[in-house]
């Protein structure tokens, strides 16, 4: 599909270095999860998740990023997807743990919803490096219980999503879902691992895309050859074990980076 | 079985170069899905991170793309060929470009320490400055590098041609006279697409090739052509989704099909065209491919 024109109608700052831009299409088929690709129309084209139905929620952190924070209300972007894999929705009485760092939260407010609208009690670690970074608190708690973590301890506990996530009882969890950094997520898998709970659980992964679509590789992950993409963004604990998930990904050229 | 250029395939449908190609592991994968062979991205001498995105778009027609030959290198990629010799029985191609005789010969050199099954010469992309069709549309310069390349390694060297040209049975000729084992038609067609909301070209690269549908007639009468004028082999390629998109090809003169952008509907796409030119076999009668291939040639 071509590039559908988004015209930016609001924009909320949630964060220092996060906003929110809502539009006036909406994209009503997407499930949480989903991803679209923001063409940022003489820079680039990335693939962001939907945040809300007519929204995507964005950290600042390079060329694109940047000229889409030049933009006001008024302007547009173009938006092809919604795209991949999102996460499994749980049903009516399922216990759901969300472990969210960052702008991962981004992906994670909408499932937080969708689940407590479909019955499913929902209980939330929300972490970031301090208490202004902190994205969807008031979303994440109106879904539900809500623990609270910042690297400095300006709101909540002092320290990492990990370490709340240790002391809670993850067997009583039916679903366990998951974004944020790499390193962050990484620490998490071990955890559940290490409970046996990763069939219980999904990843939500970053690599870098290409075609988006599922065609040309550059997404792809050692040693199943899965796209991102395609296959993911969301994937199941047990497909990431033994793979490049938390050790390495590719650059732009297809050489691996360390994570 | 299908044998081409000495490589025995188990079924005519290959991967072709750029399609889900950059690391080992997705060649296995694809292989695993039912490829007959799978040829990797294009490698060059140096990492390129290619045109920025957007960099394919899906189009009513098919598929638009300008990746910008994005690689990692010979050196970064010999291990990922390692990956695909080793975990495959599948025959892997590796899919080199360069700006000159001796670029391509030193990545050859490079990446045959991985011990590709044959090598395909890319001569034809259509959007990269200096490189693919910049140099595939000079006969002279075809014939040269691939001569060079042919001297250089001891496995087979498959031709990569570009549609942009006036006449390419020129250029396969000067492939065929280089030394080339086969060549492979076609690469994507140049073309472009405006968003009329803005008025910016859609891709990053502002023009690019055309793959999918709408360029098979136009590789079925490329196929068709070289397989008239020349005595190697010709492998068809160009918006082939389906058995019968394949069974044309091949009696356009196509010993076999590549497959690139229908991908995008499913990885099965090889084991259903594979066995759908077999029930087709079976039911018409033939006694295999060799009974199609060219058989357009002969009904005039
Ligand atoms: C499925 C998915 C969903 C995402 N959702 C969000 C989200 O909701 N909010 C958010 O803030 N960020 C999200 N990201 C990350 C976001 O795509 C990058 O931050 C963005 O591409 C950076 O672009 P840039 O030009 O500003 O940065 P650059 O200066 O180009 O690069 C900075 C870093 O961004 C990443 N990046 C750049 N281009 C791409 C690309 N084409 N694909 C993937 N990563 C890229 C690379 O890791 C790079 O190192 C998501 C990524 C993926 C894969
Ligand atoms: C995303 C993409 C990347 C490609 N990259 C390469 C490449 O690196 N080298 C090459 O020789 N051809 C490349 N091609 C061309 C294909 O191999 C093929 O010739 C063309 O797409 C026509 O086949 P199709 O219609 O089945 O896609 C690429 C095509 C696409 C769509």
């Amino acid at each position: 599909m071509r590039p559908v024109n988004a015209l930016i109608t609001k924009i909320v700052k949630e964060s220092p270095s996060i906003r929110t831009f809502f539009f006036d299409a909406s994209f009503d088929s997407a499930t949480p999860g989903q991803f679209v690709m923001v063409w940022v129309r003489g820079v680039d084209e990335i693939p962001m998740t939907l945040s809300y139905k007519n929204a995507i929620t964005v950290q600042k952190v390079g060329d694109a990023t940047s000229r889409l924070f030049e933009l006001g209300e008024g302007d547009s972007v173009g938006i092809r997807g919604p795209s991949g894999k999102g996460f499994t929705l749980p049903g009516k009485g399922d216990r759901i743990l969300v472990v969210a760092g960052g702008v991962g939260a981004a992906p994670l407010a909408p499932l937080a919803e969708c689940a407590e609208g479909a019955g499913a009690e929902v209980t939330t670690i929300l972490g970031a490096r301090n208490a202004d970074e902190l994205v969807f608190k008031n979303r994440f708690s109106g879904t539900g219980i809500l623990h609270i973590t910042t690297d400095d301890g300006s709101e909540g506990r002092k320290g990492f999503v990990t370490d709340a996530l240790r002391e809670l009882d993850l067997p009583a969890y039916d679903r366990i879902y998951t974004c944020g950094p790499e390193v962050m997520m990484a620490r998490v898998f071990d955890i559940l691992q290490d409970a046996g709970a990763l069939e219980r659980s999904e990843f939500s992964l970053h690599r870098y895309f290409k075609c988006g679509i599922g065609v040309c590789g550059a997404c792809c992950m050692d040693p199943s050859g899965l796209r991102v993409c395609k296959d993911g963004p969301v994937f199941n604990g047990t497909q990431l074990v033994g793979s490049e998930f938390g050790k390495y990904k590719r650059s732009a050229s297809g050489q691996r980076v360390g994570i | 079985m299908v044998t081409i250029t000495g490589l025995d395939l188990k079924n005519p449908t290959i991967l072709a170069a750029g399609i889900m190609g950059t690391t080992g592991a997705s060649l296995v994968h694809v292989a695993k899905e039912g490829a007959g062979a799978v040829v990797t991205k294009s490698i060059g001498p140096a990492p390129e991170k290619g045109h920025p995105n957007p960099s394919m778009v899906r189009l009513e027609c098919g598929f638009l793309n300008a990746m910008g030959l994005p690689n990692p290198s010979y050196k970064d990629f010999i291990k990922e060929l390692e990956i695909a010799k080793n975990e495959t029985s599948v025959p892997v191609i590796a899919s080199i470009f360069g700006g000159s005789a001796d670029e391509f010969v030193r990545v050859a050199e490079g990446l045959s320490h991985a011990k590709p099954d044959a090598f395909e010469l890319n001569l034809s992309c259509p959007h990269a400055e200096g490189y693919g069709a910049m140099i595939g549309s000079d006969p002279h310069k075809v014939q040269q590098i691939t001569s060079a390349v042919c001297n250089n390694v001891d496995v087979p060297v498959w031709v990569k041609l570009t549609p942009n040209v006036t006449d390419i049975v020129a250029i396969g000729k000067a492939a065929a006279s280089g030394g080339a084992d086969a060549v492979v038609a076609i690469n994507t067609v140049r073309a472009m697409a405006i968003d009329i909301a803005s008025g910016y070209p859609i891709l990053g690269n502002r023009f690019g090739g055309l793959s999918g549908p709408a360029i098979k007639p136009i590789a079925v009468k490329c196929v068709y052509d070289l397989y008239a004028a020349l005595d190697i082999p010709v492998i068809g390629v160009g918006g082939i989704s389906t058995w019968q998109d394949a069974v044309e090809m091949m009696m356009a003169g196509a010993s076999a099909v590549q497959v690139g952008s229908a991908v995008f509907e499913g990885l099965d796409v090889f084991g259903s065209i594979s066995s759908g030119i077999d029930s087709f076999l079976t039911e018409k009668g033939y006694g295999g491919v060799e009974d199609i291939i060219g058989l357009a040639h002969g009904m005039v």
